[in-house]
């Protein structure tokens, strides 16, 4: 009796140690690993993209547009803004500090892009949009009723948004625009061509 | 690879006639290729085995006196080659998938991202067309912001060719899909080294469609390919009136050449 006692004591210390272990490694590397990982920037102008749907006439085309030669604008230039906002048009502070700091001066606004890719990528926005006729939602989520900008958080490491790999660490998604990531166009090609296998060089370069 | 045959009938086959007879050997297509595709170059380029060049003029001469001595200039890209049991030496060997022939174009891709740089593909090449990164790409001052955006520059440790400036293929589908077609008219995608050229020698286009110039080209008595016996069906074909020519860009040896007669 006294010999089993003595041998389970150290037994589950030792359980106890990995168990204080295995927590600490979780904590680490699903808590504060992410944290670390990621740096927060704010956009320069805190930009609402309900507001500007509601008063333009083509939805999000109105601002992305594509140019003639088929390349996608993406985020609009300062020239794209001043058509609407030569002044002030409201009373939005936003708006106002738009106006003083860059319309004034003449600068780009130096926004941060959420989905840029890695520069190895060629992503075709006419072949999705013009082509296969998808909504931007279904990258980009629902941006359009977007009423504050949020925050860009920037991978240290690679200098990626945090918007391709995804928010979720453990890489789960909900919805097709949780991940921007190869395996994300790749489940949605898969689905498309019929299991055909697209080549390498549509989306590489 | 399987259903090749299907895959012929949608897709298209871009490939090169070039001239012989009239390349002067000016270079200007090699000059143009390492512009638009960003490849990287060093102060000593004089080691032919570790320089990087896609697009690359060989000299080959006749080896006869004078007066008739000869002199040939070859153009020489990447053949993207098809053969016949539905891969080209390249693709078949990879052990990365870094390198796969699109049934799409006829373009044979290389993805740099994918490529671990074991260079089996550069041994199974019978046109040399394949180059190795040794170092990391070191631009003169400023050059970076020359350097083109739709090209991603290679790192140490991969291999590169020519891709007949599938970007430009890419642009040219963007641009067609925004005016609401879909089809790619022939000067809409034409390669660097095909409009660098001042004297017209080389033309690009569709093999397979009877529209466009090259597929009319290809059918002239003249037009060879190089190191035809293979059976690598190359995408690039050479025109000239020179038979030596034809001969030594097929390897034929001189046994060979008596036998013949």
């Amino acid at each position: 009796m006294d010999g089993k006692g003595q041998e389970s004591g150290p037994r589950g210390i030792l359980v106890l140690y990995f168990f204080i272990g295995f927590t600490i490694s979780v904590i680490i590397g699903w808590i504060i690993f992410p944290k670390l990982l990621y740096s927060q920037k704010k956009q320069p102008i805190d930009f609402n993209h309900a507001l500007h749907v509601e008063s333009v006439a083509e939805g999000c085309e109105s601002c992305h547009f594509f140019r003639e030669d088929g390349s996608f604008s993406g985020i609009p230039k300062l020239a794209q803004c001043i058509e609407c906002h030569e002044s002030a048009m409201g009373e939005n502070p936003e708006e106002a500090k738009f106006v003083e700091e860059y319309v004034a001066k003449g600068i780009e606004v130096p926004w941060l892009s959420y989905s840029r890719q890695p520069d190895c990528v060629f992503f075709s926005h006419a072949a999705h949009i013009k082509m296969a006729e998808l909504e931007c939602k279904i990258c980009h989520g629902p941006i359009g009723e977007s009423e504050h900008s949020r925050i860009y958080e920037e991978n240290r490491l690679t200098g990626y948004s945090r918007d391709i790999w995804g928010k979720n660490i453990a890489g789960i998604k909900q919805n097709s625009w949780d991940r921007m990531k190869m395996d994300d166009c790749a489940e949605c090609h898969a689905d498309m061509g019929g299991g055909r296998k697209d080549a390498c060089f549509v989306c590489h370069k | 690879m399987k259903n090749e045959q299907g895959h012929h009938k949608t897709g298209k086959k871009y490939g090169m006639v070039i001239d012989l007879d009239k390349c002067t050997g000016c270079g200007a297509c090699m000059v143009a290729c390492m512009a638009e595709n960003n490849v990287p170059f060093k102060e000593d380029e004089t080691n032919k085995l570790d320089n990087i060049m896609w697009m690359r003029v060989y000299r080959m001469s006749n080896g006869k006196p004078f007066p008739d001595a000869d002199i040939c200039y070859i153009p020489r890209p990447c053949m993207h080659c098809e053969a016949k049991h539905g891969h080209s030496p390249c693709v078949s060997v990879c052990p990365a998938t870094a390198t796969d022939y699109s049934h799409e174009t006829g373009i044979v891709s290389q993805i740099y991202t994918r490529c671990f740089g074991c260079r089996y593909c550069m041994a199974a090449c019978p046109y040399h067309a394949r180059y190795f990164n040794w170092w990391d790409p070191v631009w003169p001052e400023g050059m970076k912001n020359y350097l083109s955006p739709d090209v991603s520059p290679r790192m140490r440790g991969v291999v590169e060719k020519c891709s007949f400036c599938f970007h430009r293929y890419q642009l040219a589908k963007d641009k067609a899909l925004t005016a609401g077609h879909r089809e790619i008219e022939e000067s809409a995608y034409q390669t660097a080294c095909t409009q660098a050229c001042p004297a017209g020698a080389i033309t690009f286009g569709d093999l397979d469609n009877p529209k466009h110039a090259v597929y009319k080209l290809k059918h002239d008595p003249r037009a060879f390919r190089l190191l035809e016996r293979l059976g690598t069906n190359p995408k690039v074909y050479y025109v000239t009136d020179r038979e030596w020519v034809r001969w030594m860009a097929d390897n034929y040896q001189d046994q060979e050449q008596k036998a013949k007669g």
